[in-house]
């Protein structure tokens, strides 16, 4: 490591010729995620090839998406948007009835300047049903910041008031009696009382189901009361947002929701590093505590155990150097807890950096650098993966965590790789998963540890150019 | 606008980047926004590549929204000439750009000024081709630029080389079996006594385009990619081309007939009969598999054929012509060439479909309920939903559709393997068929009552529901681990907390 040891981070911006998902990709996730709802992605054949492909088999498994292919007609403006839309919104409504159509505008609906924000309120009152307008596209985001654009244009749709207390509670307890039939009424009263007094907390991002469970245990331990979820199980379910309400992000690429959240619904964010590792959801907890003001119980000890069990892991790891390409926007959390267990970090790529948002991360992962000794990385905002590929071979690191693209030329050169992707469908928040993240971090390095005596690590037959 | 879920065949850029990046040393600059250039993912896994796919992506953001691309696809250009000193870099349209309306033949130009190596613009429309189409247009545009500039240099060869041969076009990265196929194709040229003079565009270097006039005849053995370079070069050179698929018996013979005729017409002496009849008899399987017991019991089975045009016709012929079975309809999603199909195929099947909705073929196949499908990946998914075996013979293809081993469609090997995937897809269902008949797989039920039932442990209404949430295929093995974690600890009623504490001891 030759390495100069600065005294804090380094950012710098290359020419952004780099690869990644399409964020319209967050169908994929969402549509699972929200179970009501049908994702109409308006965009051309591109888009849908992209999908297909992306998803895998995901595809046969009748999803609730579809994309609306715009025709040669629909782009020179013969056909008209709203009739088409109606037309098939309505076949939507027929077949699977959701109780909200989201549509992804694309780079297309951009560039032909279709209003769909506009066109959306008017369809939504013919139809019957709720209609959000997010623009994931690729001229503007990357990956998961699909989901950004998703969940900043449902943050709007969250009821501005919880509902009166009679009527509201009737309703609710049918449905509660079929979830929890046999649940006693004392239960849930008891229930109650074990939180601390505090304003209401809503968390954004969105989580697998069994994650939302885990991180909900994690803050009920210190007497924190998770009023809802941004977004929750169902379009039916948004949670209620006042004026005043906290609010946290559990992912570090929500930075438009965060601003949604704070602008137009008055809430209070709070900046807390990202529940991903043991020390990330330690700090994460540790600063919502601090802000209600409550003194964290056992989090030391916990945290304790879970590197504990994470020793044989560790062990892989500790020492190794790490090189981030950059394409989904956790690079910043990972590295953090990369360092933590002992990595050097060389690079950490990203499609785009929010100081803001991320700050609190961005401050431990200084922290963490300086407490583990290690060399403070440069983070290199829309990378240029050409000059990034040149960069690895001069920095021959242990791993490398990049995209599908490279991962199997980069393998044939001889270097480690971890595709990236699998750690946003992978379950990585919360103590209960660091053991995940080390999972993916480590398999190939465990792999190559079972292979290493066949000298069979360069494939390619001349050192190529590239 | 339409309602879509699924495509058959991929966007317009997908066929011209399958050819730039089937040549050795030609990059392929798209003009795309972030996220476009799927296509490399799609190369380095599917095909397994090991070099980095030379495509890379003049990005479309903002600002060239706002002002153009300007100097970007330019600059973008003379850099990758500079870096990778590429023969030929193809500047490619997507949809995107294909509405911008930018001037992409005036970047060519500039570029081209700086660049050491060519450059051009792939002159193909988004929204009126597919990704088969463009293929063949992006080929013999390549085709064409090459000897017109060896034409223009004077370097375009005078004579046919002295034997026979062929120039085999149309191989393709992503193509369904294709490496497999040509590695047989030049086996059977081989056989034949027949030189290969170029195999394009897979493999093959732009220089060696210049020497496409050196061939005898040219073979285009799929319809789909190659025929518009074959009759370019036939108009351009008088070269004559074979475009009989060698799928099947019957087809390869009559293809290798069709050979001999073209090539004895320009003074050749070859008799290629003896060998079709001894490859037909005694070397390929397939046909004595015609006649043997187990052919025997397919006779007047149903089957459904769907898939691109070679696939589907070739395949439609060996089902009915070479093995008896009953083809009730055969399909192609290549809406754009439907007449050859139906001429094709018409008299081995009692309908022909021609559709690019999946929703169509899917009743199709629940209204006839076949034996066995032969389809793409979309058709094998029916299949699986009601329970009738799928052999896959067309893309759209997933990373089992390519294998290691040696599996070729074509020729006298690929009758083989045909035979086997054919005789494998019936004798799966009649197997699964069978089990149902005499009860099923009768102990699968008791052996998971045997671990599950000594459970003495209750779960919490939330555990249980939490439980549920876990995919089926972990879930016995998360319950037997949590219920060991809490059997140690001596918790009698295991509730959501003791499960995530048991994942966190154990890592279930």
């Amino acid at each position: 490591m030759t390495l100069a040891q600065s005294e804090a981070l380094t950012f710098e911006c290359e020419t952004g010729n780099y690869h990644t998902f399409c964020p319209i990709s967050c169908v994929a996730w969402l549509y699972q995620k929200i179970e009501d709802s049908f994702f109409l992605v308006i965009g051309t054949k591109t888009c849908g090839y992209f999908l297909q492909n992306a998803m895998g088999v995901m595809i046969f498994a009748e999803p609730r998406y579809a994309m609306a292919e715009l025709e040669e007609g629909d782009i020179s403006a013969q056909l008209n948007d709203y009739d088409e839309l109606k037309r098939l919104c309505l076949q939507i409504k027929r077949d699977r009835n959701p109780s909200v159509i989201v549509w992804i505008g694309t780079c297309t609906t951009e560039i032909i300047k279709m209003d769909l924000e506009g066109l959306a309120p008017k369809l939504e009152s013919e139809i019957g049903i709720p209609i959000v307008v997010a623009r994931a596209n690729g001229l503007d985001y990357a990956f998961t910041q699909g989901e950004d654009t998703v969940l900043a244009a449902m943050a709007t749709r969250c009821p501005d008031k919880a509902p009166v207390a009679e009527t509201e509670k009737n309703e609710r307890n049918a449905i509660s009696k079929l979830l929890n039939f046999g649940k006693k009424k004392e239960e849930v009263v008891k229930e109650e009382s074990e939180y601390v007094d505090h304003p209401p907390l809503v968390l954004f991002g969105s989580l697998p189901d069994p994650v939302v469970t885990q991180l909900t245990l994690e803050l009920k331990k210190q007497g924190i009361k998770v009023s809802g979820w941004l977004p929750a199980k169902r379009f039916t379910e948004l949670p209620t947002l006042e004026e005043g309400y906290y609010v946290a992000g559990v992912n570090p690429f929500l930075s438009r929701t965060a601003t949604t959240l704070m602008r137009r619904r008055k809430c209070k964010l709070i900046g807390a590093p990202f529940p991903i590792g043991p020390d990330g959801t330690r700090a994460w907890i540790e600063k919502i505590c601090s802000v209600f003001g409550i003194t964290p119980k056992g989090l030391d000890e916990r945290e304790a155990q879970i590197w504990e069990s994470l020793e044989e892991y560790v062990k892989i790891i500790r020492g190794k150097s790490v090189f981030f390409m950059g394409d989904n926007l956790l690079e910043v959390s990972l590295a953090r807890f990369l360092v933590r267990c002992g990595m050097t970090v060389h690079e950490i790529g990203i499609p785009y950096m929010d100081k803001r948002y991320q700050a609190a991360e961005l401050e431990l992962l200084e922290k963490t650098c300086k407490e583990m000794g290690a060399p403070l990385p440069k983070i290199v905002e829309k990378p240029d993966n050409y000059n990034q590929v040149q960069r690895i071979y001069e920095l021959k690191p242990d791993l490398v965590i990049t995209g599908m693209a490279h991962a199997n030329p980069l393998e044939a050169r001889g270097i480690n790789t971890k595709w990236s992707v699998e750690f946003t469908f992978a379950q990585i928040h919360g103590f209960t998963n660091a053991r995940d993240i080390l999972e993916l971090v480590t398999r190939p390095l465990r792999r190559n540890n079972n292979l290493k005596d066949l000298g069979w690590d360069k494939l390619v037959k001349e050192e190529a150019k590239i | 606008m339409k309602l879509a879920y699924w495509m058959y065949a991929g966007p317009a850029h997908i066929g011209t980047l399958r050819v730039a990046s089937s040549f050795k040393n030609v990059h392929a600059i798209m003009h795309a926004p972030l996220g476009d250039d799927y296509f490399n993912v799609m190369r380095s896994m599917l095909e397994r590549e090991r070099n980095f796919t030379p495509v890379t992506t003049s990005v479309v953001d903002r600002n060239v929204l706002a002002r153009g691309s300007q100097e970007k696809v330019v600059d973008n250009i003379t850099r990758k000439d500079a870096e990778e000193r590429p023969d030929l870099i193809v500047l490619t349209p997507t949809c995107t750009s294909s509405i911008l309306q930018e001037d992409l033949h005036n970047f060519v130009e500039r570029a081209q000024l700086e660049a050491k190596g060519d450059v051009m613009l792939a002159d193909v429309n988004h929204y009126r081709f597919n990704e088969l189409q463009a293929a063949d247009r992006t080929l013999q545009q390549i085709v064409q630029y090459y000897i017109e500039k060896a034409r223009k240099k004077g370097e375009l060869p005078e004579n046919k080389t002295e034997k026979p041969s062929v120039n085999i076009i149309g191989s393709s990265t992503l193509g369904f079996h294709n490496q497999h196929d040509c590695t047989e194709l030049k086996r059977l040229m081989a056989d034949l006594g027949i030189e290969v003079n170029t195999v394009i565009p897979e493999g093959a270097s732009v220089h060696e385009l210049k020497k496409m006039p050196r061939a005898w005849f040219n073979l285009v053995p799929y319809r789909e990619l190659g025929l518009m370079a074959a009759r370019y070069l036939e108009e351009q050179f008088g070269t004559p081309y074979v475009d009989i698929t060698p799928m099947g018996v019957v087809e390869t013979a009559r293809c290798i007939r069709k050979i001999q005729q073209v090539i004895n017409g320009q003074g050749a002496d070859a008799d290629y009969e003896e060998y079709i009849n001894e490859q037909t008899l005694y070397v390929s399987q397939a046909a004595w598999f015609s006649r043997s017991i187990d052919c025997q019991n397919l006779t007047g089975k149903k089957a459904v054929v769907f898939g691109d045009n070679t696939h589907a016709a070739a395949m439609t012929k060996i089902l009915a012509r070479e093995m008896g079975i009953h083809v009730v309809w055969a399909g192609t999603y290549c809406k754009y060439d439907a007449d050859w199909f139906r001429e094709q195929v018409s008299e081995y099947c009692d309908e022909v479909l021609i559709t690019e909705d999946h929703g169509a073929i899917g009743d199709a196949i629940a209204r006839v309920e076949p034996s066995a499908i032969f389809g793409t990946q979309m058709e094998r998914h029916v299949g699986k939903r009601l329970d009738i075996p799928c052999g896959v013979i067309a893309a759209p293809i997933h990373i089992q559709n390519f294998p290691i081993g040696y599996k070729p469609f074509m020729g006298y090997e690929g009758t083989n393997q045909i035979a086997d995937l054919v005789y494998n897809s019936f004798t799966l269902g009649m197997e699964d068929h069978l089990l149902e008949i005499f009860g099923g797989h009768d102990t699968k039920e008791v052996i998971t009552k045997g671990i599950s039932a000594d459970s003495d442990l209750a779960w919490a209404k939330d555990a249980q529901a939490e439980l549920n949430k876990i995919p089926g295929f972990v879930r016995g093995k998360v319950k037997r681990n949590t219920e060991k974690f809490a059997r140690e600890r001596n918790v009698s009623v295991i509730t959501v907390e003791v499960m995530y504490a048991a994942k966190e001891s154990v890592g279930a």
